[in-house]
C-alpha cells in the first residue's frame, strides 16, 4: 500500500500503518516463543496507568450508564411536550432548559445516550467481522479475488464515508437496521485495507511458508495461524472505527436520516432546533451537541492510549 | 512516468465506472418504483404506470443506466423531478458556491496546519507538541456541525461579532462576503488541520531523524539553515498529497455545514434531492461530489511521483 490510497477519513491509512508494525511486534514476539498472554497483561496495566485511557473510559462508562439507566433517573419525561412551556432558558427546574417542543433539554440528553450506543458499537463490530475476513482473503490469496475487491473498495471510498452512508439510507429508509448495515458494511471496506496490509507483511514469515508446506486448509490457515497475529491492528482499528461510526452516526441524523423524532437523539435534536439559534435559544443546541463532542473524543483517547501501548 | 500518470488515469477510470453502478444501484434501483415514489400512495395505478413510462423507468435495467451514463457522458445530466428543469441549471452554481467555500477553508487551513505540525515535531515530546497533538487529535474526531453549534453560540449568539448564517445581503462586497464565510469555514478547518498537522509532523520527525540533517548539523550549519534547507523540502512531501487527498472529504464536510449554516451549496443539493425524492439531481450532484474526488486524488498521486525524486527516478523505495 502507497501512503496514496484515497480513503474516506484519510486519517485511516496513517493508523493502519502506524498499527501494522504494532501488530508485527506482536507476531514476532509469539515467534521468539515468549508467553503472549504475560505481554497483554502487561499491556493491559500500561493501560489502566495511562491518564487519556482512563478519562476516556470514565467519560464513556458514564454515557453508557446514562443510556442504559438513564430513563430511571431523569427528571422529566424525555419526551413529553409542553406548550405552554417552550424555549424555557435554564433554571433550577430545567437544568438544561426547554427546546421548541417544551421537552426538558437535560433529560432528552441523557436519555439520548440509547440510541447512538446502540447502533455504533453494532455497526462497528458487523464491520470488522466483515473487513477482517474480506482483508485476510484479499491479503492471503492475493491474485484475482484481491484485485477486483480492491477496485470495489476503492469505488466506494472515492465518496465521503458519510455520503455513501447516506445515498443508502434514503434509498431504503432510515431505521436502526438500515443505519447498522450500511455503516458496518461500508466501514467493512476501509477495515478491510488495514488487515490486508497486516496480512502481507505476515505473509513473508516462515510459519506462513510451514504452513504451506504442511499443506494447511486455506480456511485454518486463515482464521488459526493468522488472524492471531493481526489482532493488535484490528483492535485499535476497532475502536478508531468506533469513533468514526458515532462521528457518521450523529451526523446522519443531524442531516435527517438516522434516529428519527420523537426518539431523543442528539443529532436529530440538534437539528431540529439550530433553527431557533438566530433567536438566542442556544441551550437546546448546545448541550446534546457538547454531548456527541465529549462521547467521541473520549472514544478516541481511548483509542490513541490503546494504540500507543501496542506499538510500543 | 508517462506510463505511470496513464496507469493511475485508467484505474481511476475504473474506479469510476463502479462509482456509477453503485450510485445507480443505490439511486434507481433500491428505491423501487419512481413513479409511485413521486405520486404518493394516494395515485391510480394508471397515472404511476404513465409517469414511470414518461421518466422511462418502465425499461430494463441495463437501458435505463446506459442512457443515463450515455447522457453525463455528452454534458446532460437529466431532468430534475422536482423542478422539470434541467440538473446542470441547478448543479453548477452550486458547485460553484461550494468551491468557493471549500477554497476558502483550505487558504486558511493549509498553512496554519502545516505550521502547527512543524512546530508540533522541532518540540518532539515536549509541552507544546503535546498540546498541539492533542488537541488536534480532538477537534479532527468531533463531527461538523458539533463544533459549529458551539462557534455560533460563542461568536454569533454569545459576542455577536459575526452573522448566524452564511448568506450576506445580495450585492455585498467581496470582503463581507467572506466575513459570512468565517464560521462555516472552521468547522472544516478544524477537522482538516488534525489530518494536515499529523502528516507535517510525522514527516518532519522523519526528515529530523535523517542521516542528511545530522550531517548538516554535524557540518557546522545553523539550526535554522538546516530546517530550511534540510528539514522542510523533506518533510512537506507527504503533506502535499494529504492536502490533495482531503478535498473529497472536504466536500462531505460541506453537506452538513452547509445544511447548518444554510447555504446553497452542493450539499444542500443533494440533500434537497433526496428530501424530494429527486433521484436524477441526487444521482448527478453525488457522481460529481465522486469525480471531483477523484480527480484530486489523481493529482496528488502524480504530484507525489513527480516531486519525489526516488519514484521519479525509478528507484525503488
Amino acid at each position: 500500500m502507497t501512503a496514496l490510497d484515497p480513503t474516506g477519513f484519510p486519517a485511516a491509512d496513517e493508523a493502519a500503518s502506524a498499527v501494522v508494525s504494532g501488530g508485527t511486534s506482536i507476531g514476532a514476539a509469539g515467534a521468539l516463543d515468549v508467553s503472549v498472554g504475560r505481554i497483554r497483561r502487561e499491556q493491559l496495566h500500561q493501560l489502566l496507568r495511562s491518564k487519556t485511557f482512563v478519562v476516556g473510559a470514565v467519560i464513556v462508562l458514564w454515557w453508557v450508564v446514562c443510556a442504559i439507566f438513564g430513563t430511571l433517573f431523569v427528571p422529566f419525561n424525555a419526551t413529553a411536550t409542553d406548550i405552554l412551556n417552550t424555549n424555557l432558558a435554564p433554571s433550577a427546574a430545567h437544568w438544561f432548559g426547554t427546546n421548541n417542543v417544551g421537552e426538558d433539554v437535560f433529560s432528552r440528553v441523557i436519555v439520548g445516550a440509547r440510541d447512538i450506543l446502540e447502533i455504533a458499537p453494532l455497526a462497528t463490530l458487523l464491520g470488522t467481522v466483515l473487513g477482517t475476513t474480506i482483508g485476510l482473503a484479499q491479503g492471503y490469496l492475493r491474485g484475482a479475488v484481491d484485485m477486483i475487491v480492491g477496485r470495489i473498495v476503492d469505488a466506494a471510498l472515492a465518496l465521503p464515508i458519510v455520503i455513501v452512508a447516506f445515498i443508502f439510507v434514503v434509498a431504503v429508509g432510515p431505521s436502526t437496521l438500515t443505519l447498522v448495515v450500511v455503516i458496518g458494511f461500508v466501514f467493512s471496506l476501509i477495515i478491510a485495507r488495514t488487515v490486508r496490509t497486516a496480512v502481507l507483511q505476515e505473509r513473508e514469515l516462515d510459519y506462513l511458508a510451514a504452513a504451506r508446506l504442511r499443506d494447511e486448509r486455506v480456511l485454518h490457515v486463515m482464521f488459526v495461524e493468522i488472524l492471531p497475529n493481526v489482532l493488535g491492528p484490528i483492535l485499535v482499528e476497532f475502536t478508531v472505527r468506533l469513533g468514526y461510526a458515532i462521528f457518521t452516526i450523529a451526523t446522519l441524523s443531524f442531516l435527517g436520516f438516522g434516529v428519527q423524532l420523537p426518539t431523543p437523539d442528539w443529532g436529530a435534536d440538534v437539528a431540529s432546533n439550530y433553527g431557533y439559534l438566530a433567536a438566542g435559544f442556544w441551550w437546546e443546541t448546545l448541550f446534546p451537541a457538547l454531548a456527541i463532542a465529549s462521547l467521541v473524543i473520549a472514544i478516541n483517547l481511548i483509542g490513541d492510549s490503546i494504540e500507543s501501548v501496542l506499538i510500543q | 512516468m508517462l506510463l505511470y500518470v496513464l496507469k493511475r488515469l485508467g484505474l481511476a477510470l475504473v474506479t469510476l465506472v463502479l462509482l456509477s453502478l453503485i450510485i445507480f444501484f443505490a439511486g434507481q434501483v433500491l428505491p423501487g418504483n419512481a413513479g409511485r415514489a413521486i405520486l404518493g400512495p394516494f395515485a391510480s395505478q394508471q397515472a404511476v404506470v404513465a409517469l414511470d413510462h414518461k421518466l422511462g423507468v418502465d425499461r430494463s435495467l441495463i437501458a435505463q443506466y446506459w442512457s443515463w451514463v450515455s447522457g453525463i457522458v455528452q454534458g446532460k445530466l437529466g431532468t430534475s423531478y422536482q423542478f422539470q428543469a434541467p440538473v446542470s441549471s441547478f448543479l453548477w452554481p452550486a458547485l460553484g458556491r461550494s468551491l468557493k467555500l471549500a477554497a476558502f477553508a483550505f487558504v486558511i487551513v493549509v498553512p496554519l496546519s502545516i505550521f502547527g505540525g512543524i512546530v508540533a515535531a522541532l518540540n518532539r515530546g515536549r509541552v507544546v507538541d503535546r498540546v498541539i497533538s492533542t488537541t488536534s487529535l480532538s477537534l479532527s474526531t468531533v463531527p461538523e456541525f458539533v463544533s459549529g453549534v458551539v462557534l455560533i453560540v460563542l461568536f454569533a449568539i454569545g459576542l455577536k461579532i459575526l452573522p448566524v448564517t452564511a448568506n450576506p445581503p445580495s450585492g455585498s462586497p467581496f470582503l463581507t462576503q467572506l466575513k459570512y464565510l468565517i464560521l462555516p469555514a472552521i468547522p472544516l478547518v478544524f477537522i482538516l488541520f488534525g489530518y494536515i498537522a499529523r502528516m507535517a509532523r510525522a514527516g518532519t520527525v522523519e526528515a529530523l531523524d535523517s542521516d542528511y540533517v545530522r550531517t548538516a548539523t554535524l557540518k557546522g550549519l545553523p539550526r535554522w539553515v538546516v530546517i530550511r534547507r534540510h528539514v522542510l523540502r523533506n518533510s512537506l512531501l507527504p503533506t502535499i498529497t494529504v492536502i490533495a487527498t482531503q478535498t473529497g472529504y472536504l466536500i462531505g464536510g460541506l453537506v452538513v455545514v452547509e445544511k447548518l449554516f444554510t447555504y446553497p451549496g452542493i450539499g444542500t443539493l443533494i440533500l434537497t434531492a433526496a428530501n424530494d425524492k429527486d433521484f436524477p439531481m441526487l444521482e448527478a450532484g453525488v457522481l460529481f461530489i465522486g469525480i471531483v474526488y477523484l480527480t484530486a486524488t489523481l493529482i496528488a498521486d502524480v504530484l507525489y511521483t513527480v516531486l519525489n525524486p526516488r519514484i521519479r527516478l525509478g528507484a525503488s523505495e
